[in-house]
Parts: structure tokens; C-alpha cells; sequence
């Protein structure tokens, strides 16, 4: 079996995060906002586990949205329209929650945007009022404006250096959303959902605590086969082992054992830099087999 | 005239001290000669004790004797008309327990060495086989969907291919044979023996679809919306299980699963394979069964110090096939025993430092004569380590179950099924360790075998 990709497209000025939709018929019938699949480019490939960034059911194809992080997202990005890769499996996880909620918030971080993308889109298509924070470092790495605005009510980008839009973190922006609502007696959001860097998630879950608004993050701890077998994502949920891949990637913000999984998240990085320099410069990451 | 002596021919291994740096067979597999002297120690007997320890009756005495005669098909054709899978079970079966712990001739000395054998004739006829083409089985227009490849799944979809019906099976991962590729190391069972079986099945005529996970790509009611007649599970019990002890979250904890995926299905181990896996020096692995000797010995071909088998109870009492062990200790394991675990220790980075044991004692026997052990007070004691290895059993996963209403499943989170395969649900079956929880090779193959007459009686007598 090969996965055909239909589509390739740049995200942002930066080429930094790239759009594939691939022919996967089965994944395609199931998926839903939240989850994830798992691809690997061909036989010496590691599994990477990617969200569902969109599907299109009558098409068969599924499309994910991805940042060239290490060695094999660098490869992923030299995969041209037409190329195939050998394995795609998902749709993994469990899909976003979105039972019984009136107004949200939701908020991403950088390659995060791509993730709650769909999240708020099948929101906002429900009739949830939506408010989606987007936080990047500059403006050359934005990422879905327009698609952004159309899948919320309301639209906020800020960047850290204020290149783009607002300039400072999510955090400050959440809370000013928060406050606003308060100041102006408007509905409080019956949740908030953050996607982004672990550390993002960390400060976000302590901005919406002391207002007790209940907070979901989705977790990307290192996984291997993304079906509950070996262990190798677990997260300490409200002190207890959870698998990712299975119970989430979506927790509980106020349960979640955040040093932990900072620690978990660095084991690997020895190995990754020294495979990421070994990336051959002369192909830029096209494994030239012999 | 029977060969009397009291041993079994030695099997010719690679020398512990290259094998350790390589994943090559450790086993090399008997000579012609030496199998024909190994089969001339079989007495033949007319009431063979050796079948009645074999979990699926395999007619032993028969399939030697052809040794004997030198008539390597029909050798070949008595072991597969019960065992679908004799090149793989000849291998990893624990013989000890099973045929050889009956063989008359373990009274007096060393049993016929059943295994040895078993495997000698497959591997002849595979080696031979490969460049025959296999017949495709005409269609009965009957479709069976199979869910997991490994010895169970493979072996209900042959049988029922070379019964006439469509079969296509549904694996989860992107290669296919289930534990025997992702779990069972390239060393005690080179993967290019499964990928046979997978060819010929696949030569047959069976589909293998492979990233399919049944539940979450697809559900069981969708294969049967989609034309499926029965649906056979095979899922495996693949749930690592941990043990709540403090530390089990440090980093440098792995469950054997991680470990044995990452190398044996991902190939780590490989230079041109891009899994990462953390560099490994000082392990000590918790638990005493098949997997947690092949966790051992992975980690000792993968990294530069000392591997540790620490295990609550005594040498007698681990689990693991007798070879398993002897390989293991001939390769430098060392063996922790009668050693409970208590902790795990980690420094100030959240990184392994030590597993802390408390030492065992070998208590009053109980009424089926097992000695438990109880630990000694105040012997808390901690073994230097900077990974451990977590290998004290897997269960089934709940992905099918918990997608397919109505079906019946045990206390332990097994699917319940009578004694021919069927569950609760009409028209599907299910068998091997998704039935039993962890279990062994053959008893999954046995079970695939059941499985499939008792699908062929179900859509008979629909028809
Ligand atoms: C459920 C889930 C959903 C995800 N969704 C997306 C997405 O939509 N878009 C996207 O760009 N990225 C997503 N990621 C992260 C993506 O999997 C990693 O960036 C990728 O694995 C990096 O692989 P690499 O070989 O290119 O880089 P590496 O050099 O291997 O690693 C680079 C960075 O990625 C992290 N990482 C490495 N391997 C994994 C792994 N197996 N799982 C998680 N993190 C890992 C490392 O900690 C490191 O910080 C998701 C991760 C998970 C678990
Ligand atoms: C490391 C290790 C060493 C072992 N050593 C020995 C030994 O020496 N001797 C011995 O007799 N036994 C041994 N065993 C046990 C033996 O391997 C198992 O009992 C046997 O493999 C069970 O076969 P099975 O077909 O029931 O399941 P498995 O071999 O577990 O295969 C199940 C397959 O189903 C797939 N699957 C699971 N869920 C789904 C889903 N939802 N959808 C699609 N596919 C799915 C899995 O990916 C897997 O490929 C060992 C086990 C391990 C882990
Ligand atoms: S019991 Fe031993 S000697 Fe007798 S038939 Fe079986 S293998 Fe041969
Ligand atoms: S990725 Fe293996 S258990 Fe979650």
C-alpha cells in the first residue's frame, strides 16, 4: 500500500510548515477534529504521528498540516505533489469533545494553529461561538489567516515580536479575552482549548485556573505505534499514568503533570540533533536509496 | 536399532562472545546428519507420550520416523496437516514444558530433541519451497475479514483461503506477522522466516491490509456492512502492564514493548534505519518470562555495560523457555532472583539511577506444592542501573472491545469465546491471546485452525 500526496502546499512566507492532503481512503471515512494519524516515508522511516488537519470524506484523502522539526519532518517536506510515502494509520486517538458547549475559546501556538485549526472549524460549523488565539514568533511564520477567520467569530493573532498583529504572548491575550467578557457581562467561555508548546499550555492552564474555566490541552508526547502497546507516551494526568495515544492526545490543563512531561519530551534530544545533522545536504533530505 | 545415547545432538550456536555483537540467528540449525542421528534416538512408540504434551497433537513419532526415511515432504506435510507454522514453532515453542517434558526417553537422560527436529524439516522444505509456485485455491465467493496477523491471524486466513474463501486481514501495524515480528528478536527468529509464511499466504490469495486498526479506521459493524460473512480476531494481547511502583514514570523507564518495537520492528539496531533509541548502558529488566529475556539480551547487544534479570522468584521458577535462559546467561546476564522490585530511583533530572529491590525468600509450599516468596524484612537494597526494563506481562487491548457492543469480554479484559472460537456476537469469532491474555505461539496457531472450521461451519449453515 503507498499514500499518495494531492496536495503540497507552503503555509507561511517562512516554508516552515507545509500542508500535505494524501489519498487515504479509510482515514478519510473516520477522522475527526483532535485526532491523529501516524506516517512513516518508507521502510527505514520512523513512525511520527501528525493531527488531522482536515479530510475530505467523498475525495478519500486527509490532509495534515506539518513542521519541519528534525530529521524526519525536514524529509516529509522534500515529498513532492504525486510522490507517495508507505504508510499512513489513523485515525488515532480520541476526537476533541465538543458535546453541550455554547462559546470557547480556542487557543494555538505556533505549528498549534494547524492542529486546533479543524478543532475550531467543526466548532464554529456546530454553532459554538468561537474566539481563536493564535501566537506566533513573527510574522514571517503565520500561518491560515483567512482559514483562521473563517473558522472563528472572533480572530486573534499576536506574535512575540509584534511583526503581525498583536504584539506578546497568548497568555496575555487569553486573559484579556477573559476579562473582557467580564468587564462587558458577556457569557464566560465554557472552555478553554490550547494547543502548542508545552510550556504554552503550562502558563495557559495557570491563566485559567484562578477563573476555574475548564481547560483542555492536547498532548504530543514521543509515540511508537500510537494504539496503547507500548508506553512509550505516557503523562501523569491527575496522578495517574495515562496513554496518550489512546486516552487523549486531549487532557485535562489543571490535571496535568507539566514538569514531567517537559523532562519526557527533552529524553530523546541527543539522538534527534546528531540525526538531524546527519541529514544529507547534497539530496536535502530525499533518501537516495541504492 | 534406536540410538541409545543419553544426550540430545547439540545444536551448533554462534559463539556467545560474537553473538552478543550481532542479531544474527543465535541457533544455527541442525545438519542433515545430525537430524538423521537426532531422529534415529526416537523409539517411535505406539502410545507416543510426546503427542499428548503437544498442545495441538502433532503426530511427533510420524514426522520423525519420515526423517529417518529420509522422505522430507511427507515429513513436512504430517507437521503442517496440525502446525501451520513449524519453522517458527520448532524455534520459540517451550519444548521443555510441552512435548520433550513427556518424551519416554527424558526418563532415563535427555528427551528426543522435538524441536530441533521440527524445526530442521521446515526450514528444509522452505529453503526448497521458495521456488515452487503455491497454488491459488478457487473462490467460493464467501468473504472473511481477519483481524491481526500474527500466528493466530495468519493461520485461520490460510486455512480458510485454502478452504475456498476471500479472507482479507486487517493489521494494525505497517508489517505484518504480529509478536513474531515486532516482539520475538531477529536473533532467536529471523524475520525473513515469518515474511515466507506472509508471502506464501499472500501467493494464496489472501489480502493483507496493513495500518488498519480495527475500532479506530474501521469498526467491526463497518466489515460486516462492507460484505464480510464472519470476522475472526486475532488482535494479540498487546497492553504493556506496569507495575505502580514509585519511579515508573522516571525517564529511562521503558516498557519491554518500547524496547522490543523500536528494535525489532523499527530496527534500531540498524544504522540506516532512522528509530531513535536511547543509548543503553547498566539495565536491569523486571520480570523473568520469554519477554523479558529477549529485553535482556536486546539491551545487551544494543549497549556497554551490565544487564540485570531481576526476578521475585527463584532460577527454577522463571518462566521463560529453559534455552531462553541458558542463552541468556551464556551471553553475561546476570540474574538478580529472589529479588522484588520496591522502586524505581531517579536523580535530580527525573533520569533512571537504580531500581531498589527487596530480597525474597522462598516461603511454606502451598497446596499445589508452589513455593511463594516472602520478603525478608529490612533488605531493601539498590542495584545501579540507568534504564530499566519493564517485562512482567501484556493484556488485551481494549481498542475492540470497546467498539463493538455486545461483545463479551472476561474479568481480565479477554474476549470470551466457547470452545470452537465463537463469541457473543454472531458471526464473530476470536482466538489466540486476544482470547486467552499473553499465552504462547502454538496455542494461537491452534486456535487459528479452530477458528477457521468453525467459520466454515457458520457460513454453511447460512447457505
Ligand atoms: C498526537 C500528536 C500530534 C501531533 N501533531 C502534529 C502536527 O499536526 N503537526 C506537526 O508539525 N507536528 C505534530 N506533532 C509533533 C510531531 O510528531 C513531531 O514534531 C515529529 O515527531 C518530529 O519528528 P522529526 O523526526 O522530524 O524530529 P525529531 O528530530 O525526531 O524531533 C524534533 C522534536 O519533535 C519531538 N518529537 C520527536 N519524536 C516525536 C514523536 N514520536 N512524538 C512526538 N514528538 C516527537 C521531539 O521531542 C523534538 O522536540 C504531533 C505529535 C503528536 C504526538
Ligand atoms: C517478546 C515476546 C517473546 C515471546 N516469546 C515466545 C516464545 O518463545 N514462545 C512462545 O510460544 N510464545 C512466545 N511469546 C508469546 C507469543 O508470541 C504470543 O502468544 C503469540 O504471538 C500470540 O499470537 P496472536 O496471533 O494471538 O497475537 P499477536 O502475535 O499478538 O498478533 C496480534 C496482531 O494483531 C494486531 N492488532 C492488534 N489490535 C489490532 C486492531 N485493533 N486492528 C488490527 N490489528 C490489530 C497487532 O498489531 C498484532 O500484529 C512471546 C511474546 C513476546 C511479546
Ligand atoms: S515419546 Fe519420545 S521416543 Fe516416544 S515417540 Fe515421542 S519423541 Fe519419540
Ligand atoms: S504510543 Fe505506544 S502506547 Fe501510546
Amino acid at each position: 500500500m503507498a499514500y499518495r500526496v494531492v496536495t503540497k502546499k507552503f503555509l507561511n512566507d517562512a516554508r516552515s510548515i507545509c500542508l500535505f492532503e494524501f489519498e487515504a481512503p479509510l482515514i478519510a471515512r473516520h477522522a475527526k477534529a483532535g485526532q491523529f494519524v501516524i506516517f512513516r516515508l518508507d521502510e527505514q522511516g520512523e513512525r511520527v504521528p501528525v493531527s488531522v488537519a482536515g479530510y475530505d470524506r467523498e475525495k478519500g484523502t486527509v490532509s495534515v498540516m506539518v513542521q519541519a522539526a528534525g530529521r524526519t519532518t525536514k524529509m516529509l517536506h522534500t515529498v513532492e505533489q504525486g510522490d507517495v510515502i508507505s504508510d499512513i494509520v489513523g485515525p488515532l486517538g480520541r476526537a476533541t469533545e465538543m458535546e453541550g458547549l455554547k462559546k470557547v475559546c480556542v487557543v494555538g501556538g505556533g505549528v498549534g494553529c494547524a492542529i486546533a485549526y479543524p478543532i475550531a472549524k467543526e466548532m464554529h460549523e456546530k454553532g459554538i461561538e468561537v474566539t481563536f488565539i493564535g501566537g506566533f514568533r513573527s510574522a514571517d511564520i503565520v500561518i491560515l489567516k483567512e482559514e483562521l477567520a473563517e473558522a472563528s467569530d472572533k480572530l486573534v493573532i499576536c506574535t512575540d515580536d509584534g511583526t503581525y498583529g498583536r504584539k506578546g504572548f497568548t497568555t496575555d491575550a487569553l486573559r484579556a479575552e477573559i476579562e473582557e467578557n467580564i468587564a462587558e457581562s458577556r457569557p464566560q467561555f465554557d472552555r478553554v482549548i490550547a494547543i502548542g508548546p508545552d510550556i504554552m499550555m503550562k502558563f495557559l492552564a495557570e491563566v485559567t485556573r484562578p477563573y476555574g474555566i475548564s481547560t483542555i490541552i492536547s498532548l504530543d508526547p514521543i509515540m511508537v505505534d500510537g494504539t496503547g502497546m507500548c508506553g512509550g507516551c505516557r503523562v501523569i494526568v491527575g496522578g495517574e499514568t495515562k496513554f496518550a495515544c489512546v486516552d487523549g492526545p486531549d487532557f485535562d490543563a489543571h490535571q496535568v503533570d507539566f514538569d514531567s512531561l517537559i523532562k519526557r519530551a527533552a529524553f530523546y534530544k541527543e539522538e534527534q540533533d546528531e540525526a538531524a545533522a546527519h541529514i544529507c545536504l547534497m539530496t536535502g533530505g530525499k533518501r537516495v536509496n541504492a | 536399532m534406536p540410538d541409545m545415547s543419553l544426550t540430545k545432538n547439540p545444536m551448533p550456536e554462534q559463539d556467545p562472545q560474537v553473538r552478543v555483537t550481532n542479531f544474527d540467528e543465535v541457533a544455527l540449525g541442525y545438519t542433515d546428519e545430525m537430524a538423521v542421528a537426532e531422529a534415529g534416538r526416537c523409539l517411535n512408540c505406539r502410545h507416543p507420550l510426546c503427542v499428548i504434551g503437544c498442545p495441538v497433537s502433532v503426530r511427533i513419532p510420524s514426522f520423525i520416523q519420515k526423517i529417518v526415511e529420509g522422505d522430507l515432504d511427507a515429513s513436512y506435510e504430517i507437521l503442517t496437516s496440525t502446525n501451520s507454522l513449524p519453522a517458527v514453532c520448532g524455534r520459540v515453542c517451550p519444548q521443555e514444558k510441552q512435548c520433550e517434558s513427556q518424551c519416554i526417553r527424558g526418563k532415563k537422560g535427555e528427551s528426543v530433541a522435538i524441536g530441533r527436529l521440527e524445526r530442521y524439516v521446515a526450514d528444509r522444505h522452505n529453503a526448497k519451497k521458495a521456488k515452487e509456485a503455491v497454488p491459488v485455491p478457487a473462490s467460493n465467493g464467501h468473504r472473511v475479514a481477519v483481524i491481526g496477523s500474527g500466528p493466530s491471524g495468519l493461520t485461520c486466513a490460510g486455512d480458510l483461503r485454502k478452504m475456498g474463501y476471500d479472507v482479507t486481514v486487517f493489521e494494525a501495524f505497517h508489517k505484518s506477522g504480529g509478536v513474531l515480528v515486532y516482539g520475538i528478536p531477529q536473533f532467536r527468529l529471523p524475520k525473513e522466516i515469518v515474511q515466507t509464511e506472509i508471502d506464501n499466504l499472500i501467493a494464496m490469495g489472501v489480502e493483507i491490509v496493513n495500518n488498519a486498526v480495527i475500532g479506530k479506521s474501521e469498526t467491526i459493524d463497518e466489515l460486516f456492512e462492507d460484505g464480510f460473512e464472519a470476522v475472526y480476531i486475532a488482535s494479540g494481547a498487546g497492553l504493556p502492564q506496569f507495575l505502580h511502583i514509585p519511579g515508573e514514570n522516571l525517564l529511562g523507564v521503558y516498557s519491554a514493548n518500547e524496547i522490543l518495537t523500536r528494535t525489532n520492528l523499527m530496527k534500531a539496531y540498524r544504522d540506516d534505519y532512522d528509530t531513535p533509541l536511547k543509548r543503553l548502558h547498566n539495565v536491569a529488566i523486571i520480570g523473568g518470562g520469554n519477554v523479558a529475556m529477549d529485553a535482556a539480551r536486546v539491551a545487551k547487544r544494543l549497549g556497554d555495560g551490565h544487564v540485570y534479570i531481576t526476578y521475585r522468584r527463584g532460577m527454577e521458577e522463571l518462566p521463560a523457555r529453559k534455552e531462553e535462559v541458558e542463552h541468556a546467561a551464556a551471553e553475561g546476564i546476570e540474574f538478580q532472583l529472589l529479588n522484588n522490585p520496591v522502586s524505581i530511583v531517579g536523580d535530580e533530572n527525573g533520569r533512571v539511577v537504580g531500581l531498589e529491590l527487596i530480597r525474597q525468600e522462598l516461603g511454606e509450599p502451598d497446596e499445589k506444592g508452589r513455593r511463594s516468596p516472602v520478603p525478608v524484612e529490612g533488605s531493601n537494597w539498590v542495584l545501579p542501573c540507568d534504564a530499566v526494563i519493564i517485562a512482567i506481562g501484556t493484556s488485551p487491548n481494549p481498542l475492540i472491545r470497546s467498539t463493538t457492543p455486545n461483545l463479551n469480554v472476561t474479568r481480565k479484559g479477554a474476549i470470551e469465546t466457547d470452545e470452537t472460537g465463537r463469541t457473543s456476537r454472531e458471526g464473530v469469532f476470536c482466538g489466540g491471546d486476544a482470547a486467552t491474555g499473553a499465552a504462547t505461539v502454538i496455542l494461537a496457531t491452534g486456535a487459528g485452525k479452530i477458528g477457521a472450521i468453525s467459520i466454515d461451519d457458520y457460513i454453511r449453515s447460512k447457505t
